[in-house]
This record gives structure tokens, C-alpha cells and sequence, in this order.
């Protein structure tokens, strides 16, 4: 029971680091239309960023709280140089070009920094274990990382539907020539969207960056679990991206843990062992699968096809 | 379909005949040379060449972008592994395995994907593929993460001629033009016209009285069964299988080879599988790092280099768009 209440936290935790990445590919997609592969490579800078930062001054809060400006800044120059050129292209186009940008990123990071995994130590003040129920006990600093990423959410639930820019923002997603005829400056509102995209995604990557190694295919992993999430909350839909990634956050960790000892106790230890670390890796996938018989467009997607 | 049509016809025959009489030239190339490395990257070329030509299907012909075929490669290769591991090392034979099974995983995947459409179609394929990919890390019987050495080529009717560099790279080169024959015919019949039809416009597709989802998945699964036989080919090349095969980088080259090329013209991703081996080749030789300078030529070609290099063969004959 104790074990099941820190491996959901766990769940969460993961869940909530998933949340911060889909919630800018998906607030990009559902607002231009563009689906962006180098996204998770977003995800990756901001983790070297911090490292670096670190590094120099010392300080992992500092350079958790540096990488916020500085993966925004980021963004808007990538979208200045290269997405805005892409709006108006076809998804095939967009894919290659993204793919493109992950290659030039992967490898530009690995020339910089080389290709060995640095590390980032966890901040002082965060370092401490709560205690659970009887001997367990939970790291603070995974907590923050829960504490940061619903703050987060709330943040753009604030922003998305109670302020003017969420709401020229949604008015845009739904009519872009309607609202750019009305006076609004819709590049810059789309500028500032890949923005905050790339913000949210340097953010994960910065939180992670002291409980995971920075290496250069750290973007690649999350970017496919990534697009699970957005593919079972329904793409463009921030709320379903929320739900979606805590489920799959869950799904995945607690799989992994208990899906051998289920599989165990109705069939052969050995058989059990075999087939459990078969399922695991895949559990998510047919979470999608399930997901997608039921709504095609996902859990909070629009009707129909969702394109 | 405009009056230059048949042009157009002739035209990519020519190529055709053009790119595949070279690669049927170049071991006596390879031998007045005495260069036997000519040979191996060639073999390499047409085996991606092969797997192209199955996604132009139906990427190009069916409009479905799909970034989880090299699943299917890694499939053909692992039914190499998995079937000389337990003693049949007939390559015929391995091909076969490896098509039903291929066509199988596609039949299930494919089903759920086509209830799709546009980005969500795109994303489901590849996260299917990487569905593929850990199954294969999962196999600890094969290697699991570090792969299979099959210690050999598999044999052909009880002989070990695939074994012989030059016989096949023969054996590659008639799988190839027999599966671009293959794959003209199914285009140009009616079953490549309503599938083109769905590419065009899938609502009059469906008003006219076309039930569009079978024919689609019917392609699908073509296109996967097709997609494992470049992977039993190459397993066999390098005698080596690994899920690296499956990374959905893979998915991603293989559409980079068809765009490249020109979708939708199946001699264009021959070319561009070409264009695009070579060039890994030729920027490798440069530098570790030449998967930077390859980003950048991607994302130029995107911005600027619409058609592929069927459309600038196009221009430059004059002839029309398709």
C-alpha cells in the first residue's frame, strides 16, 4: 500500500514533467497549426542551459530560474529564423523541417558539450526526504517538481482563458485572417506563443536536469511520450493535455512496478518476468490504442477527425 | 491530369530504365575499378531505394504520412534473425515470414490508424513504431538493445550465393525493379486510381460510392509487407539485426528519401535514396558531426526546393505538373 502511494507520486511527478512539455507542443499545434518534432530538443537545451548555468555560477536554483528567460529567448529567435516560414506549409513539411531542426540541434549540442552525460546536483535547500506512511520516504525536490508544474498549469489556465492575449489567442486558433482583419498583430501573438512554448519545454527539461543525467537524446525519449500524451488528451486541448499526461505519467510508472507482480500471480514466476518486461515499455502505446477506438480525436478532442 | 500526361509516362520510364540499367552496370564498374566498396553501398542504396518505394504508396499516392515504417523494416530483419537463430536460413523463406508478418502488424496497426486522419495519423504511426522498436529492445533471446550477429548471409534454394558480394547485389537489384513493377501496376490500376482519388479529395471519394477505408488499409498493408523486405535485404547485407533498425529516426530518413525524391512518381524515391545515401556517405567523410550539416541541406531543401527532384526534372524538361 505504502509502495503504491510513493511510486503514484512517482507517477505524478512524471506525469506533471510530461504535462509541462505537451502543454507547449500542443498550445503551438492548436494555435498555428504546426507540429513541431524539435520540441523535445527544446526540452534538451533547456537541461544543458541549466547545466552550464550551474556550472559556472554554483547555484542550481539560479540556473533553473536563468533558463526560463533564456529558453524564451531561444524560441522566439527559432521561430524569427525558421517556423514562421512553416505556418503556411503542409504537415508533411513541417515534419521534415522540424526533423531537420532535431538533427542540427542533437548535433550542434553534442559539439558544444560533447556527447557524455553532465550532471546537475540537486539544490540545497530541496535536498531533504519527507516521510510517508511507515518507513518510505519521498525527495522534496520530485515535490517542487509537482508544486512547479501545477502552479504552471494553473498559470496557463489563467492565461489561456481569463486573459485578452489567451483570449486573441483562441480567437486567433479558430480564425486567424478574422482576427488579424479586427487590428490584432497575430505574429506577434504567434511569436510569443513558440515563445512560451519553448519556455514551458526549457522548464521541464531545467527541473529535470538534477534527478536526470543531460545527454543529447534526453529530447528524443520524451518527445514520443510526449506525443502519446497529446494523442490521447486530444491535440490543441491544454486541459487534455493535463489529464492525459498525468494518466500516462501513472500508467507507465506504476506498469512498470506492478504489471510483473500482477502478471505473477496468475501465471508462472519465470513466463511472468518475460512477458512483464515485454508489456511494460508498450503499456502506454496500448493505452493510446484503447483510447483511440473509444475517440478518435481523443479524451478532450474536437469532433471528427481533430486535423 | 492535364494533355502531357503520357509525356510525363514516358518520361519517368526513361528514368527508370535510366537509374536501374546504371545500377545493373556498376559491378563491372566496380571490377575495372577494383573498388568492391562501390558494390556494398550500391547493394545499400537499393535496399532503401525498396523501402522508399513502398512508403511512396502511400504517402505519395494515398496522402498518408507515415513515421513509424521503419517498424516494418525492423520486422523483415528480426523474421532474419529470429528464423536462422531457429535453423531456416532460406531467404525466400524469411522473406515470406517476414511479409505476413509485417502485413499482419500492419493490418492491426493500420486499422486503428486509419480511423485518423492528418497529424493524429502521423503521430499513432509513430508512436506504433516505437511500440515495435521496444518489443525488439525487449527481445533478450536476440540481442536485445545490442542486436544479433547472424554469423552469415542466409541461402537461396540451398545454395549460399547471397553469400557472394556481386550475386547479391543482383538478387537486390531484381527484388528491386520487380517491386517497382509491381508497384507501377497497382498504381495504374483501378485500385491505384480510387487510392489516388483518396489523396485528391477523400469526401467526394466517399460520396461517389467509395467505402475509402478499405482501400487505404488495403495500401497500408501492401506498403508495410513491402517495407519488410528491404529489411530481411539489408539484415542479410550487414549480417547483423539491432532495434536500431526500428528507431523512429529510420521512419524518418525513409520519408526524407520519398519527399526528396518527388512523392508520388516511384522512380523519384529510387533517385532520392540515392541522393541521400550518398550524401550521408560524402558528409560522413567529413566530419563526426555531419549529421549537423545534413539538418541544415534538410531544412533548406524544405524551404526551397518544392517537388523534389522529380519536379526539377520536370522544369527543366518543361513538363507539367501531375
Amino acid at each position: 500500500m505504502n509502495l503504491f502511494l510513493l511510486q503514484t507520486l512517482n507517477g505524478i511527478q512524471f506525469g506533471i514533467l510530461l504535462f509541462l512539455v505537451a502543454a507547449g507542443l500542443t498550445l503551438i499545434f492548436g494555435t498555428m497549426d504546426l507540429i513541431n518534432l524539435a520540441h523535445g530538443a527544446m526540452y534538451m537545451v533547456g537541461a544543458y542551459v541549466t547545466a552550464t548555468v550551474a556550472a559556472v555560477t554554483g547555484s542550481p536554483v539560479l540556473a533553473i530560474v536563468l533558463t526560463i528567460p533564456a529558453m524564451f529567448a531561444i524560441g522566439i529567435i527559432l521561430e524569427v529564423v525558421l517556423f514562421r516560414f512553416l505556418y503556411a506549409r503542409s504537415h508533411l513539411d513541417q515534419v521534415l523541417a522540424t526533423f531537420g531542426l532535431i538533427l542540427v540541434l542533437t548535433e550542434g549540442v553534442k559539439m558544444i558539450w560533447g556527447a557524455a552525460p553532465l550532471s546537475v546536483p540537486v539544490p540545497e535547500l530541496l535536498s531533504g526526504s519527507i516521510p510517508l506512511i511507515g518507513n518510505m520516504r519521498f525527495p522534496v525536490y520530485r515535490l517542487a517538481i509537482i508544486a512547479a508544474g501545477l502552479f504552471t498549469a494553473l498559470g496557463l489556465y489563467i492565461l489561456v482563458n481569463h486573459t485578452r492575449i489567451g483570449m486573441l489567442l483562441r480567437a486567433g486558433a479558430t480564425d486567424g485572417a478574422m482576427v488579424s482583419a479586427l487590428g490584432v498583430n497575430i505574429r506577434r501573438i504567434f511569436m510569443v506563443v513558440f515563445g512560451i512554448g519553448a519556455m514551458l519545454a526549457g522548464f521541464a527539461g531545467a527541473m529535470v536536469a538534477p534527478i536526470l543525467s543531460v545527454g543529447p537524446g534526453m529530447g528524443e525519449s520524451i518527445l514520443i511520450l510526449t506525443f502519446v500524451v497529446i494523442v490521447i488528451g486530444g491535440v490543441g486541448s491544454v486541459r487534455g493535455a493535463f489529464v492525459a499526461a498525468i494518466l500516462v505519467g501513472c500508467v507507465d510508472t506504476l506498469g512498470r512496478m506492478f504489471g510483473p507482480m500482477i502478471l505473477k500471480s496468475v501465471m508462472d514466476p519465470a513466463a511472468a518476468g518475460q512477458a512483464g518486461r515485454v508489456l511494460a515499455p508498450m503499456l502506454i502505446y496500448i493505452l493510446m490504442a484503447l483510447v483511440l477506438v473509444i475517440r478518435p480525436a481523443g479524451l478532450f478532442g474536437a469532433k471528427g477527425s481533430g486535423s | 491530369m492535364s494533355g502531357a500526361a503520357p509525356r510525363l509516362v514516358t518520361g519517368s520510364r526513361l528514368a527508370a530504365l535510366g537509374i536501374f540499367g546504371a545500377f545493373a552496370l556498376l559491378p563491372l564498374v566496380a571490377v575495372l575499378t577494383d573498388d568492391m566498396f562501390l558494390l556494398v553501398i550500391a547493394s545499400r542504396i537499393m535496399i532503401f531505394a525498396l523501402a522508399a518505394i513502398a512508403l511512396d504508396l502511400i504517402l505519395g499516392y494515398g496522402a498518408m504520412v507515415s513515421f513509424g515504417h521503419a517498424a516494418f523494416f525492423g520486422i523483415g530483419a528480426y523474421a532474419v534473425a529470429i528464423l536462422t537463430k531457429n535453423g531456416i536460413t532460406d531467404i525466400v523463406l524469411q522473406t515470406l515470414a517476414g511479409a505476413v508478418a509485417a502485413a499482419l502488424f500492419a493490418l492491426v496497426t493500420g486499422a486503428l490508424s486509419l480511423r485518423t486522419r492528418g497529424v493524429y495519423f502521423i503521430m499513432i504511426t509513430l508512436a506504433f513504431g516505437q511500440m515495435a522498436f521496444f518489443f525488439a529492445v525487449s527481445l533478450s533471446a536476440y540481442g536485445g538493445d545490442d542486436g544479433f550477429s547472424l554469423g552469415g548471409r542466409s541461402s537461396l534454394f540451398g545454395t549460399d550465393l547471397p553469400s557472394n558480394d556481386v550475386a547479391f547485389f543482383y538478387l537486390v537489384l531484381v527484388v528491386l525493379v520487380l517491386a517497382y513493377v509491381l508497384l507501377r501496376r497497382i498504381v495504374a490500376s483501378r485500385f491505384g486510381r480510387v487510392l489516388r482519388g483518396t489523396r485528391e479529395n477523400p469526401v467526394r471519394m466517399g460520396a461517389i460510392g467509395f467505402a475509402t477505408y478499405p482501400y487505404r488499409l488495403t495500401a497500408y498493408v501492401i506498403s508495410g509487407a513491402l517495407t519488410s523486405v528491404a529489411g530481411v535485404l539489408l539484415a542479410n547485407q550487414i549480417e547483423f539485426v539491432a532495434p536500431a533498425f526500428m528507431t523512429w529516426h529510420r521512419s524518418g530518413e525513409l520519408i526524407v528519401m520519398v519527399v526528396l525524391g518527388g512523392m508520388g512518381t516511384l522512380i523519384g524515391p529510387v533517385a532520392g535514396a540515392t541522393i541521400f545515401i550518398l550524401l550521408e556517405e560524402w558528409l560522413a567523410a567529413f566530419s563526426q558531426h555531419w549529421k549537423l550539416g545534413f539538418g541544415i541541406i534538410l531544412i533548406l531543401f524544405v524551404l526551397f526546393g518544392r517537388g523534389g527532384l522529380a519536379g526539377l526534372a520536370r522544369k527543366l524538361t518543361g513538363g507539367a505538373k501531375p
